[in-house]
C-alpha cells in the first residue's frame, strides 16, 4: 500500500471506483447473490469484522455501495477532499440518493442514478426465459411476450426521461412526514430504450372500458413472506402516450439490478414509483389498480389542502398524478468560497412533471430581486432542461444562491415548503447552496 | 573432521535429518491450523479503511454505545433498546426508523400501518415498551417551514475560477 492510499477514505474510495472499492475492502469481485452468488466467505467476514456482526444479508447487499452502517460514520464525512458516492437511506429495503453535485452530467450515470426499492430485487434472472405479460378485465386476449419478441416485434424508441420519487425532499417538512427521508437527490435523467407501451396494448386490443395499468415485477417482500412488495400503474391515458416506455436500455446499457433489471416501465412526469421494475406483467384494469401501495395512503396527498400535521382519512386521500415544476443546482456544490470580484459559475437541471420549464432565476438575497438564468430547451417531453449563469457579489459576506423555476402554465416553485401532507410527497421548494464570498 | 569410509559427512547428515524434521512439524502445524495461518497473511480490510474508520472495525467497539448511540444499530441506547433492536430490525434496517420521527400516536400508527399492510406482528406487552421508546428518544422537532441550510454539515472549500 502507498501511503497516498492510507489517506484514502470510505467514500472517496467509493467515489472513485465503486467496483475497485469493494473488492479491496471486502475482496467482494462477483456480482451480489441477488444475480449469481460470488461472493467469498471471506468477503463476508471482511464485512462482519468491520460491522461488529454478522451482516446476514452481505450476500444480497450490491456491489460498489457503501454499508449503510459505515456509510453513517460521521468520521468519514470529516475527510479533507472527500467526494461521497451516493447516500444511502436504508440497506434493506435499499435506498439511496445522489447528492446534488454529482447529479451534474445531464443524463444521470447508471451508477449514480438513486435506488428507491421498496423489497429485495430478484435473485436470478434469465434472460432467455423472462416474459412479460398482458392481462387483466380490460385486454381483449392475454398474451405473453418473450425479450427477443419484444425487441423484434415492436419498433424501438429511445427517450430522455426524469424519474424522480414522490417523496423526494420528505425530509423538510414539519411535522415529519414518516418513509425514507429523502433530501434532493431521489431525481435523475437518464436516456431509456425500449418498446412503446402503447404498440404493445393496441396489438393485445384493449377494451373501451379500461381506465388504469397496473404493474407487477419480481422483487420479493422484505419479511420473507409472499406478499406482492409494490403493484402501481397508472392512468389508461398516461400509459398510451408516446414517451410510456417498456424499457431495457439505461443510457445505452443494460439497466443496472437495484433499478430494475432487465425490464421495467418508465412514465415521465409521474412518481417514479408507478415505473414498475422487474416487470413482469401488466393488467389493463376497468377501475382505478388498487394493487398494493396503490391506496391508503401510499403516493396520495390530501384531495383538500390541509394544515400542517393533520390526520387525514384513507378516503380524502387522492392519488398523485403530474409532479410539479422542480430544479436542483448541480454546481458548485454547497459550501463554496471563493473570491470578492470573481464570477461564480452555476448550473443545474430543471424539469416540470408534465409541462416545461420556461423560465429559470436565481437569487442571491432571499428571493428580494431574481436575475434569469439561460435556460436549454428539453431534448424530449419529460427530459430534464439545463441551466446556468455566471453570478456576482456586491461584497464579502455569507450568501445563499436560491434558484427557482417556473413552467410553461406561469406556476413557479415555492421558497418555502409547499402544501404539507401527512407522507411527505411534492416538496418541490427552491434548491439552495451555501456561499461565502472572501477577500 | 570425522569423515567414515564412504565420506558421507555425519555433520550434514544430521541436518539433513533436522531439517526434514523441521519440514514435518511445519506441514504438520500448517495441517493442523493452516486456515488460521493463512488468514495471517491474507489482506486485511483494516488496512485499507485508515484512520477514517478504524475505530468502527473492532467488534467490541460495534456493539458497544457510543455518545448514547449503539454504534452497530445506530439507535439511541436507553431503556427499551433491546426490545427495540430485537423487534424493527428483522425486517428492514434500523435506518428506517432512526431517520423518522414521530409522536407517540404517529408512531402507532406506523405500527399499525405495518401490522395491516407488512406483516408486523401484534407486539402485545413490548407494545408500550416499544412506543415510550420511540416517542421519547425519536420525537418530532419543530422547524418552522423551512430549516436553515445545515450549516455544520457544510464543508467549506475554495473554487478556482478561471480568469475572464
Ligand atoms: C414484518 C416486517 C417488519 C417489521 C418486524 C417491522 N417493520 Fe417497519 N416496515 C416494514 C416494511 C415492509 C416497510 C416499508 C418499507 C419501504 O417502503 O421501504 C416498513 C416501513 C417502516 C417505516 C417507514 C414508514 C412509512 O410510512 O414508510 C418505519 C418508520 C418503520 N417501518 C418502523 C418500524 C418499527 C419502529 C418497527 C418495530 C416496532 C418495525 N418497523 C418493524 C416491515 C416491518
Amino acid at each position: 500500500m502507498t501511503k497516498n492510499k492510507q489517506k484514502i477514505g470510505i467514500h472517496e474510495l467509493y467515489a472513485k471506483d465503486p467496483i475497485e472499492a469493494d473488492k479491496l475492502l471486502w475482496g467482494r469481485v462477483g456480482e451480489p447473490k441477488s444475480r449469481r452468488g460470488f461472493l467469498k466467505k471471506s468477503a463476508l467476514a471482511a464485512i462482519s469484522l468491520a460491522l461488529g456482526t454478522k451482516m446476514v444479508f452481505a450476500d444480497y447487499f450490491p456491489r460498489g455501495i457503501i454499508p449503510a452502517a459505515l456509510a453513517h460514520s460521521s468520521e468519514a464525512f470529516e475527510l479533507e477532499g472527500k467526494r461521497a458516492g451516493l447516500i444511502v437511506l436504508n440497506d434493506k429495503p435499499i435506498n439511496a440518493e445522489t447528492p446534488p453535485h454529482l447529479l451534474d452530467d445531464k443524463l444521470t450515470p447508471n451508477d449514480l442514478f438513486f435506488v428507491r426499492n421498496n423489497g429485495i430485487p430478484p435473485r436470478e434472472v434469465n434472460l432467455s426465459t423472462w416474459t412479460l405479460t398482458i392481462e387483466g378485465e380490460s385486454v381483449r386476449q392475454s398474451k405473453t411476450y418473450t425479450l427477443a419478441d419484444l425487441k423484434s416485434k415492436f419498433k424501438q424508441y429511445t427517450y430522455h426521461i426524469t424519474l424522480e420519487c414522490g417523496g423526494n425532499g420528505r425530509k423538510e417538512f414539519n411535522p415529519p412526514a414518516k418513509g425514507n427521508q429523502w433530501s434532493t437527490g431521489a431525481v435523475g435523467c437518464a436516456a431509456w430504450t425500449g418498446v412503446r407501451l402503447k404498440d404493445i396494448l393496441n396489438e393485445v386490443g384493449i377494451k373501451s372500458n379500461a381506465v388504469y395499468i397496473g404493474y407487477y415485477g419480481k422483487d420479493t417482500h422484505i419479511s420473507g413472506s409472499d406478499k406482492v412488495v409494490i403493484s402501481r400503474g397508472v392512468p389508461i391515458e398516461k400509459a398510451m402516450e408516446d414517451e410510456s416506455l417498456i424499457a431495457w436500455a439505461m443510457n445505452g446499457e443494460a439497466i443496472p439490478m437495484l433499478n430494475g433489471y432487465p425490464l421495467r416501465l418508465v412514465f415521465g412526469g409521474y412518481p417514479a414509483s408507478c415505473s414498475g421494475k422487474w416487470l413482469h406483467k401488466i393488467v389493463v384494469r376497468d377501475k382505478v389498480h388498487d394493487g398494493p401501495k396503490m391506496t391508503g395512503q401510499s403516493y396520495r396527498v390530501p384531495c383538500k389542502p390541509v394544515a400542517p400535521g393533520t390526520k387525514v382519512a384513507d378516503k380524502d386521500m387522492c392519488i398523485i398524478e403530474a409532479m410539479p415544476v422542480k430544479s436542483l443546482i448541480t454546481f458548485p456544490k454547497s459550501g463554496v468560497m471563493l473570491p470578492l470580484g470573481k464570477q461564480l459559475p452555476l448550473r443545474g437541471h430543471a424539469w416540470a412533471g408534465a409541462r416545461s420549464v420556461t423560465k429559470m432565476e436565481y437569487s442571491i438575497d432571499f428571493g428580494m430581486t431574481w436575475q434569469p438564468c439561460n435556460l436549454s430547451a428539453p431534448k424530449n417531453r419529460f427530459a430534464w432542461q439545463q441551466f446556468d449563469a455566471k453570478v456576482s457579489f456586491p461584497e464579502e459576506g455569507y450568501y445563499e444562491v436560491w434558484v427557482r423555476a417556473t413552467d410553461s402554465e406561469g406556476v413557479a416553485q415555492p421558497m418555502l415548503l409547499p402544501g404539507w401532507n401527512p407522507k411527505g410527497y411534492l416538496n418541490n421548494a427552491c434548491h439552495r447552496i451555501a456561499v461565502k464570498i472572501t477577500n | 573432521m570425522e569423515e567414515n569410509r564412504n565420506g558421507i559427512n555425519i555433520g550434514l547428515l544430521i541436518t539433513s535429518v533436522n531439517f526434514v524434521f523441521v519440514c514435518c512439524l511445519l506441514l504438520f502445524g500448517y495441517i493442523a491450523a493452516g486456515d488460521i495461518i493463512a488468514d495471517w497473511f491474507k489482506y486485511s480490510p483494516k488496512v485499507a479503511l485508515t484512520n477514517t474508520t478504524k475505530k468502527t472495525t473492532s467488534a467490541s467497539h460495534f456493539d458497544k454505545a457510543i455518545d448514547g448511540i449503539h454504534v452497530q444499530t445506530g439507535l439511541v441506547y436507553a431503556e427499551g433498546f433491546e426490545v427495540v433492536r430485537g423487534t424493527c430490525t428483522t425486517c428492514h434496517s434500523a435506518k428506517l426508523v432512526t431517520q423518522n420521527r414521530a409522536t407517540r400516536e404517529g408512531w402507532k400508527q406506523m405500527i399499525v400501518w405495518m401490522q395491516v399492510t407488512q406483516g408486523l406482528w401484534d407486539l402485545g406487552e413490548q407494545e408500550p415498551i416499544i412506543l415510550d421508546y420511540l416517542a421519547t428518544h425519536y420525537a418530532p422537532k419543530a422547524v418552522g417551514r423551512r430549516a436553515n441550510i445545515d450549516l455544520a454539515e457544510v464543508e467549506w472549500y475554495i473554487l478556482n475560477v478561471e480568469e475572464d
